[in-house]
């Protein structure tokens, strides 16, 4: 059997796994990137607003610095994200921009001058500063207090991850496309790397490591109707969580952005709102002004779609042949701006729907888009559970989202996440760390997920793997969504588990060799369902509504009970739900308050501080 | 409008399987509104052929994956709207790249490669000082990068190119137009002569016909015609004069 050695794995492609990469390798390690699909084609490359750093360069980020952003991060996760993460993360923010600017970043710049914005429902001037001219300029976004979203026109996550596959290859970082970890290896304290699955032939074989990243991204396509590449199924979750000792954070903490395409739930940013853009209900009234006074559009995105939904109940949607919808209007930003600053948003409703944006407004609805839960780390991005084990980006719950990850914060956090990982997991190989692997608990690591492939090739079962899909994907939508209450969640948790005991006995309707799509579903749909028990489970024990996670039963933010985070653990593997445990976020220097947008019912707590 | 009955001549074969031997299979699925081909595979995945190969991420027209082609001219498959699109159509995967089995081709190696081939990243021995306020550029040239940057690597330009599909060291609009990227970037230190080694060969752009097949077909609209002949007349200018 052909093994591949190597210092450092990273899982997943993406910026996070490759800013991890970069970092180990300038370091003088060995490091090889596994990834289902060409390293370039991974999610990072679809965001596109930006990435929040507070430079304060152009006229409207004038006053801004690294203390606003930590607060308006603080409000975004109500409460619910550990502040000695988001202050790391601030601070870093403005040098990340200009590193990746010195690796080539084609950073839209401010150009000195009278310019004209829309916001609020009106038209303003601003003036940038002639000193200003050149620097990276930045735009507005959801829940910020200055314009701070650094920007490529609306194709940021393209320009980044293109950026950092170069410094990858120029490092010296090997890229293995096509292939799947199926399986972490390890001796219950060490991780010592994964059972990797070759999607060109099917073939498996063992990756070993002295560290190990999971940056896999998001999972949000368990939903079906999500923002998110067809990959993002949480693979990396899932094998961390398999093991029995890594817990997943927070995971009932799911991301609906305001504004996917309707009917192909593509993202459109919310640089649209950023840039002047206005939500319109049937009458063409501008209802986040009735709302959210203050903020308006560009409240935090659980706030606004919260209000979406609640203004399509009542009444106010727009009939279209795929049910209700809103309108986004940025026609009046005009041809010149949608052309050029949202001009892949511009071509995606052209399209894929053959809207002009130009001329008529966008069909939109909150979607799935966001998981701020994850496999849970240190500050350090060390898993809890297992040494030797890291996690960066959307697959990490670090957690400095809470409850609501801020616009423009992810992007943002892959890098940071990516450079601390990547230092960390240095110091601890460099520190003299002895990796011993094994042969006997290769040989079973691998033997046992033949064993899973045989089982499924030689099924006596009779599920359809995509039958399940779709059943565990409606279950979420209609009862692990926006608006959430305690019998939709029970529900859930019921028709969930059953899907889980199902999964047990697919039966393969192709022959599953090699490379077979079938079969590699097959083998990651048991975790799916597990991560979707996680989010309903999480959710129903939590009684009372933070962030993104709203309880119309208990629509107070309860700091007394709930200022924690949900651990999740899945400690056997024929446990039907999850082992949840609880712990305090880090509240360092600011104390749960008000956030300024939303309905604020909460309960304080009393005697903690 | 009545609703179409779509057929389907899809393009099989799996490398792995030592008895098979290429062949089109028919598929039919009945049209829907806003369907496109990323709806149609699936739909024929999971409800005909699971065993069925083909490679689709973002959807969205912006990772580059799901390059074929679709009535024998290479596209991006996510993109296709069926209302596009005759009552019968022909899938077959990219030529010029390893073909992976059914509509899947090994894009990732063959890029990697051109990464190395021409060092696709900022040279500059400039060291990156954190403390530093970051370079300042006029806006305009950002957004002329951009306009270069905003290639997915889908590979479409690269099947329909004349010379990549005869040669196979050909490295195509899309190497052209990465190096092009970096030539205009004043962060980029190479000299003329330094992206001469590299491109001003009979594989570079010396080996280009002038087909122009890319520009025609570029799913994203880069200017390919303008940034061939931008390449290519620096180049010839730097093989006249020595520098």
């Amino acid at each position: 059997m052909e093994r591949v050695l190597t210092d450092v794995l990273i899982i997943g492609g993406g910026l996070a796994g490759e800013r991890a990469a970069v970092e180990a390798a300038m370091r003088g390690h060995d490091v090889t990137i596994i990834s289902l699909i060409p390293a370039r084609r991974s999610h990072s490359c679809a965001a596109q607003g930006g990435m929040q750093a507070a430079l304060g360069n152009m006229a409207m980020a004038d006053g801004d610095n690294v203390d606003v952003h930590f607060n308006d991060t603080v409000k975004g996760s109500d409460w619910g994200a550990d502040q000695d993460r988001i202050r790391l993360f601030v601070e870093a923010m403005p040098w990340i921009v200009r590193q990746m600017d010195h690796w080539g970043i084609p950073w839209n710049r401010v150009v000195a001058g009278k310019f004209s914005f829309h916001k609020r429902g009106k038209k303003h001037d601003a003036e940038n500063k002639k000193e200003k001219e050149g620097l990276i300029t930045q735009r507005d976004f959801g829940g910020v207090s200055y314009w701070r979203c650094a920007y490529t026109a609306d194709g940021t996550g393209h320009t980044l991850l293109y950026t950092m596959d170069n410094v990858a290859a120029k490092f010296g970082v090997k890229v293995h496309d096509r292939v799947e970890a199926v399986a972490l290896i390890h001796d219950g304290k060490n991780c010592l790397g994964a059972v990797v699955r070759d999607l060109r032939d099917g073939s498996l074989r063992p990756y070993l490591a002295k560290a190990t990243v999971i940056a896999t991204g998001g999972f949000g396509r368990i939903y079906g109707k999500s923002t998110n590449a067809i990959q993002n199924e949480g693979t990396g979750c899932i094998i961390a969580q398999d093991t029995g000792l890594v817990p997943l954070g927070n995971m009932e903490a799911v991301q609906f952005h305001p504004t996917a395409l309707v009917p192909v739930w593509i993202l459109i940013t919310e640089g649209c709102r950023g840039d002047g853009g206005y939500l319109l209900d049937r009458d063409n009234h501008r209802f986040m002004a009735d709302y959210e006074p203050e903020k308006q559009e560009l409240a935090s995105r659980d706030v606004v779609s919260r209000r979406m939904i609640q203004h399509i109940r009542a009444g106010k949607g727009v009939e279209g042949p795929y049910g209700q919808h809103l309108w986004l209007d940025i026609h009046h930003l005009g041809r010149q701006h949608l052309e050029t600053r949202l001009r892949e948003v511009t071509d995606i409703c052209r399209h894929f729907i053959g809207v002009d944006p130009v001329k008529e407004p966008v069909p939109v609805l909150p979607t799935q888009h966001y998981s701020m839960g994850g496999v849970r780390t240190d500050i350090d991005c060390a898993a809890y559970g297992l040494r030797g084990l890291y996690a960066a980006g959307e697959a990490g719950c670090w957690d400095m989202h809470g409850f609501n990850r801020l616009g423009g914060n992810s992007l943002a956090e892959t890098l940071v996440t990516g450079w601390v990982s990547g230092t960390k997991l240095s110091e601890y190989i460099e520190k003299g760390f002895d990796a011993s692997f094994s042969s006997r608990l290769i040989d079973e690591a691998v033997a046992a997920q033949q064993a899973r492939i045989d089982g499924l090739i030689n099924s006596s079962g009779s599920e359809n793997v995509y039958r399940l899909r779709t059943e565990m994907e409606n279950v979420l939508l209609d009862n692990v969504h926006i608006f959430r209450n305690g019998p939709n969640l029970e529900k859930a948790v019921e028709a969930l588990k059953d899907l889980y005991a199902r999964s047990k006995k697919i039966k393969l309707r192709s022959h599953g060799k090699w490379a077979n799509p079938e079969l590699g579903l097959a083998l990651r749909l048991p975790g799916m369902i597990r991560l979707a028990l996680c989010i309903a489970y999480g959710g129903l024990k939590r009684t009372e509504s933070r962030g993104s996670h709203y309880r119309e039963d208990f629509p107070a933010r309860d700091d007394q009970k709930w200022l924690k985070r949900t651990l999740a653990y899945w400690k056997n593997p024929d446990d039907g739900l999850p082992t949840l445990e609880y712990e305090d976020p880090v509240i360092t220097e600011s104390p749960p308050g008000s956030r300024g947008y939303g309905e604020s019912q909460v309960i304080p707590a009393e005697g903690k501080k | 409008m009545a609703q179409r009955r779509l057929q389907f001549e899809v393009y099989r074969y799996d490398p792995n399987d030592p008895r098979a031997v290429p062949r089109m299979d028919h598929f039919e699925v009945d049209e829907e509104p806003m369907m496109n081909l990323f709806t149609v595979l699936n739909q024929i995945r999971e409800e005909h052929d699971p065993s069925l190969m083909f490679d689709f991420s973002c959807r969205a027209a912006v990772c580059g994956s799901c390059g074929m082609l679709i009535n024998g001219k290479p596209r991006l498959a996510c993109q296709t709207l069926t209302t596009t699109l005759p009552s019968k159509t022909t899938l077959h995967p990219l030529p010029v790249f390893k073909h992976v089995g059914d509509l899947c081709v090994d894009t990732g190696t063959w890029f990697r490669g051109m990464y190395q081939n021409i060092g696709s990243w900022v040279h500059t021995d400039e060291e990156f000082d954190p403390q530093a306020v970051e370079q300042r550029l006029p806006n305009d040239l950002m957004l002329e990068i951009y306009e270069l940057e905003r290639c997915i690597e889908c590979g479409c330009c690269v099947a329909a190119c004349g010379t990549a599909n005869v040669r196979d060291d050909f490295v195509g609009a899309v190497t052209a137009n990465r190096l092009a990227r970096f030539m205009i970037d004043p962060r980029d230190q190479r000299t003329n002569l330094q992206y001469y080694d590299v491109m001003g060969t009979d594989s570079g752009i010396f080996g280009c016909m002038g087909l122009l097949g890319c520009d025609d077909i570029c799913p994203k609209e880069i200017p390919l015609q303008k940034t061939l002949a931008m390449v290519r007349r620096k180049m010839a200018l730097t093989g006249l004069k020595g520098k």
